[in-house]
């Protein structure tokens, strides 16, 4: 796989060499005309408070912390994110001119967001500009007027360092962008509702839902013919945000949705991984009216035709055994009838989100996982790990169990697709008891 | 001074229940509050993982969540002019030794007191005569109210309740009495957050003898909570699942109310929050001119020493360490047993228990259904529930049949008295009585008397060579009274219960000893108080003699009621701390005075 995409990468160095012209539309930066080009970032003062306050949103819904923030401080970057290709790092877009972006003008800034062109040449498709695009030009010289009033931050990084050859080529990004970047903004569909525009707006845009939550190919490019279907990310699974009855969000209401995204929890699914931090960093921040078109856009999507899960068939047995499994370890915080914890522990009984591709169950059994903290449900909650406790097998039938339980019907889980995850994940052995 | 901190607004020194109650109230406030925390922290998904099988032999056989005893200990005598020796093994005191406190290993019983025990003094005068006190104080009592009444306090206990996520059944709903609750308890203004505790087959027993004798039993009201539940700050608990395994454990499925199941989600996440863990701090620092403290010096792990300078100090140690760091900081005047001068160290309660136990032929009690508080109490003999006229005592005992455990390590010797306590009989007998076995406990008040007392050891230091504290203490007459009226109240239901073999442990028939105890519910030694002579600490929890140092504890009770301390600490965390916000920070000075 890795050797195959090598090679196909290396096709896309040539094909943006030969490509010149037709990169045109791709790489065209008219959209960059409105922003100023004189005064740079870090000398950028603004007087418009209700534009900074208004530009720290826009930061909230695309979730720029989520990537740029960790030990070296906020916006400092130093964010490893591991691809199919090598390792990045999350550049400083604090506004230090010498290691962050000070030295951009507002139009630099405008053409790294919406055109994936930074100061140090193209930028990878890890940073959304693929969807940053959508931005509206009030939402980008907001955005601009808040990151003037982030603390400038001195943190020199070597973003593509830890890329190999090829993929150390900024410009190979040129031929990625030709094939697969669509370089137009936002444009409502005058026979929808507002908030049906509203809610596109934030779910292409600011939100890149589609980031996680659509298929990639194998260069790293969203499948738009199973848009919002579900995708696998890596030892993560971002499912199927289309009204599907068996697998999606079929049974949900736009209000559901709403209170999924503001509080980690619509009071039977719990997210976790991945999206509980973009709960906490990003969603909560939602005005109700935003949540709400999220959750009116997302219930408007043509189903996906994602198969209905075939029930598993235990032997009788095995259920009698495994209900005394669930018991022992589930059942204090998940309930003796897979009800959960309202707001706090997910249930199984109704719960859509188990059905489909169990690789969130088996990575919460093999690693634990935590709710997000939001300001209205404040717990985050912890699933603790038990692959100290159970083995492979063992991990497996307690999860087909809880699929085939409280009235939910899903295929097996496999012994074989635990072990791989135990292994990606560096999961611990099981303890064994002595045998001689 | 080298390691010098930036200045908090207030520095909280031990983040257990009281720490953490004030740091929410203070930080919610906007103020900006640093805690300093001796032991590490605790998370309740990852230290007391549900994945895990409650270990008892570690943390109840040897109370691995309890600070060690190399770190820090009491010295012991049992009357002025013995010479102290420290104590080797936690039996009688229970230091919490991580962020939460005791309040991580706590059972849950989660009472208010009487409003009796507030104003012990007042009213023995006020209904039996003026004599009847003076004689107590005469024979050695030291008894005074605490300067806050039960109506002051309840919307305190109330908002601590509520944090608790409390389980119980109301027994006076603003006055109203209320069969099924404690008709005993002072008035409350609204049912508790979650509704009482289920009955196991013992609890059954025993509600139907006692209601069948002429009492009043009802549910203890637990910090197990019965059902899910959402406190006031956005944290949502879980049902009690009755596993058993509550005091010296932490919960893992975030059902005991503790402060990393109702607060330190919430307050972890604030900005204008600071927890320094595994830092002690070895005392406050005070100003040139003696009136207030800078702040506190503190060791951290690597034994590096340091200071948080600080606008307020607020010592919410365990209650033994509460008095030692008064005393190690030179505020107040230590108490003198020869003169009465002097208030800190003064009053010095422990708590006067007794039990009984009792064999149930063929009965299947199924003790591995338990719960930390769970269990059925009459009150018809706790405080001054029932006439003292013609007793030689005051005070009185809550006497409760209870269901907290039925651990395995713990119960071996609750066997039928005659049977071997090794080898096959023995193990016979167990299997027998493990099923057969049940239990009344009488906890009752204690009252101070002129000779029990704290002070700093003379001879023994700590690891960083500061004096350990010395408590001088034994059972005194009065409290020995009391708890051999209500340990015979008590053999008298076990017997109308139907149990047999009886067996009776009163602790108070030979001296106090701290290996022998079967409760953990120290006080006093830093009281509250209107008369700065009587009190260390004004009604508000605030030093008489350093007037931006605020302590609260059970070192702050001036006598101890018959019931467990936490729920009344609770209260008083959050008394503190509204004054703080609300009256000290913006003009700051005594703010009662002297």
């Amino acid at each position: 796989m890795a050797k195959w995409i090598k090679i196909a990468g290396g096709v896309v160095v040539i094909a943006a060499v030969g490509a010149g012209v037709w990169a045109w539309d791709s790489l065209n930066t008219g959209r960059s005309k409105v922003a100023g080009d004189s005064v740079t970032l870090a000398e950028f003062t603004s007087e418009d408070a209700e534009a900074v306050e208004r530009g720290e949103y826009v930061m909230r819904m695309g979730d720029c912390a989520a990537c740029h923030t960790r030990e070296a401080g906020e916006f400092a970057g130093g964010y490893e994110i591991a691809t199919p290709f090598g390792t990045l790092v999350s550049s400083n877009i604090t506004p230090d001119a010498e290691t962050g972006i000070g030295g951009m003008t507002e139009k630099d800034f405008f053409n790294a967001l919406r055109q994936g062109i930074g100061q140090h040449g193209m930028l990878y498709p890890a940073m959304p500009y693929t969807a940053y695009a959508k931005f509206t030009d009030r939402d980008m010289h907001d955005l601009w007027a808040y990151m003037s009033t982030v603390e400038p931050v001195q943190n020199d990084i070597d973003e593509n360092g830890g890329m190999p050859f090829p993929f150390n080529i900024r410009l190979a990004m040129a031929g990625w962008d030709m094939l697969f970047f669509d370089n137009s903004g936002f444009e409502p569909v005058a026979s929808e509702s507002d908030a049906w525009n509203r809610g596109k707006y934030i779910v292409d845009g600011g939100g890149h839902c589609a980031a996680c939550h659509s298929p990639r190919n194998a260069l790293g490019a969203e499948v738009a013919s199973a848009y919002l279907q579900g995708g696998n990310i890596g030892d993560w699974y971002a499912p199927d945000l289309t009204p599907n009855p068996h697998v999606g969000l079929g049974g949900s209401s736009a209000e559901d949705i709403a209170t999924y995204l503001k509080t980690g929890t619509d009071g039977v699914a719990v997210a976790a991984g991945p999206m509980a931090e973009a709960v906490e960093h990003s969603l909560q921040y939602l005005t109700d009216e935003d949540a709400l078109a999220v959750g009116t856009y997302l219930t408007s999507l043509p189903a996906s035709d994602n198969p209905a899960p075939k029930a598993a068939s235990l032997a009788e047995t095995d259920m009698a055994r495994l209900t005394d499994v669930y018991e022992v370890n589930c059942s204090a915080c998940h309930g003796l009838d897979g009800e959960g914890i309202e707001g706090m522990v997910p249930a199984f009984s109704a719960n859509h989100g188990l059905l489909g591709d169990p690789t969130n169950m088996i990575h919460a059994m093999l690693k634990g996982t935590r709710a997000a903290h939001t300001h209205d449900a404040q717990t985050a909650a912890g699933m603790p790990s038990f692959a100290w406790k159970m083995d492979d097998t063992q991990v497996a039938d307690i999860l087909t169990y809880v699929r085939n339980s409280f009235g939910n019907g899903a295929e097996a889980v496999s012994p074989e697709a635990v072990a791989e995850m135990r292994e990606a994940l560096d999961a611990r052995e099981p303890l064994r008891a002595a045998t001689n | 001074m080298a390691n010098e901190r930036p200045k908090a607004d207030v520095v909280i020194v031990g983040l257990g229940w009281a720490g953490s109650v004030m740091a929410e109230e203070l930080t919610r406030a906007g103020l900006n509050v640093v805690a300093i925390e001796r032991g590490a922290w605790r998370d309740t998904s990852t230290d007391f993982p549900p994945a895990v099988d409650p270990d008892e032999l570690r943390w109840h056989t040897r109370r691995e969540l309890l600070q060690p005893m190399s770190v820090e200990t009491t010295t012991f005598r049992n009357k002025t002019g013995q010479q102290a020796a420290p104590v080797r093994n936690w039996n009688a005191f229970q230091f919490g030794w991580n962020v939460g406190g005791a309040g991580t290993h706590w059972a849950g019983m989660s009472w208010r007191f009487l409003p009796w025990d507030f104003e012990v003094a007042t009213q023995t005068a006020e209904r039996y005569g003026q004599e009847r006190l003076d004689s107590l104080m005469a024979e050695g009592l030291q008894l005074q109210d605490w300067g806050v009444s039960y109506e002051e306090m309840a919307p305190y206990y109330d908002r601590f309740e509520r944090i608790a996520g409390t389980s119980g059944k109301a027994g006076n709903l603003n006055g109203q009495k209320i069969k099924g609750g404690n008709v005993f308890e002072g008035p409350r203004e609204r049912e508790y957050p979650t509704p009482q505790l289920k009955d196991t087959n013992w609890m059954s027993m025993y509600r139907q003898t006692t209601e069948g004798m002429g009492y009043n039993p009802f549910t203890i009201p637990a910090g197990n909570i019965s059902q899910a539940y959402v406190n006031p700050l956005g944290v949502t608990m879980g049902p009690c699942t009755y596993c058993g395994f509550c005091d010296f454990h932490g919960c893992g499925n975030f059902s005991k109310s503790s402060p990393q199941a109702c607060i330190l989600p919430a307050l972890m996440r604030r900005s204008n929050f600071t927890v320094l863990t595994e830092t002690e701090v070895l005392h406050a620092v005070k100003h040139e001119d003696g009136k207030t403290v800078k702040g506190v010096k503190f060791v951290t792990r690597d034994g590096e020493e340091g200071f948080q300078p600080a606008d307020v100090v607020c010592i919410t140690a365990y209650q033994m360490d509460n008095v030692r760091l008064m005393l190690l900081s030179g505020i107040g005047e230590q108490y003198d047993p020869a003169t009465q001068q002097g208030t800190i160290g003064r009053n010095y309660s422990y708590q006067t228990c007794s039990s009984v136990t009792g064999f149930f032929s063929g009965a299947k009690m199924n003790p591995f259904i338990g719960g930390g508080a769970l269990g059925v109490q009459i009150d018809d003999f706790n405080g001054d529930n029932f006439d003292h006229s013609d007793l030689d005592f005051i005070g009185g005992a809550g006497i409760m049949g209870y269901s907290t455990n039925g651990r395995p390590i713990a119960n071996m010797n609750g066997i039928r008295p005659g049977n071997k306590r090794w080898g096959s009989e023995w193990k016979e007998a167990y299997a027998r009585d493990y099923q057969e076995v049940a239990n009344i406990f009488c906890q009752g008040t204690s009252m101070p008397t002129r000779d029990a007392y704290l002070s700093l050891d003379p001879t023994y230091k700590d690891r960083h060579g500061q004096p350990l504290l010395r408590l001088t203490f034994d059972w005194n007459r009065n409290d020995a009274s009391m708890i051999d009226y209500t340990t015979k109240k008590a053999v008298e239901i076990m017997r109308e219960a139907g149990g047999e073999d009886i067996m009776v442990d009163n602790q108070a028939e030979a001296s106090w000893n701290p290996y022998k105890q079967h409760s953990s519910h120290t006080i006093g030694g830093l009281v509250m108080g209107s008369n700065p002579a009587t009190s260390a600490l004004n009604p508000y929890l605030q030093s008489w003699d350093c007037h931006n140092v605020f302590s609260v504890g059970a070192s702050a009770f001036p006598n101890n009621g018959g019931y467990n301390p936490t729920l009344t600490v609770g209260a008083l965390a959050v008394r503190a701390a509204r004054a703080i916000h609300e009256t000290y920070i913006n003009n700051p000075g005594p703010l009662v005075e002297a």
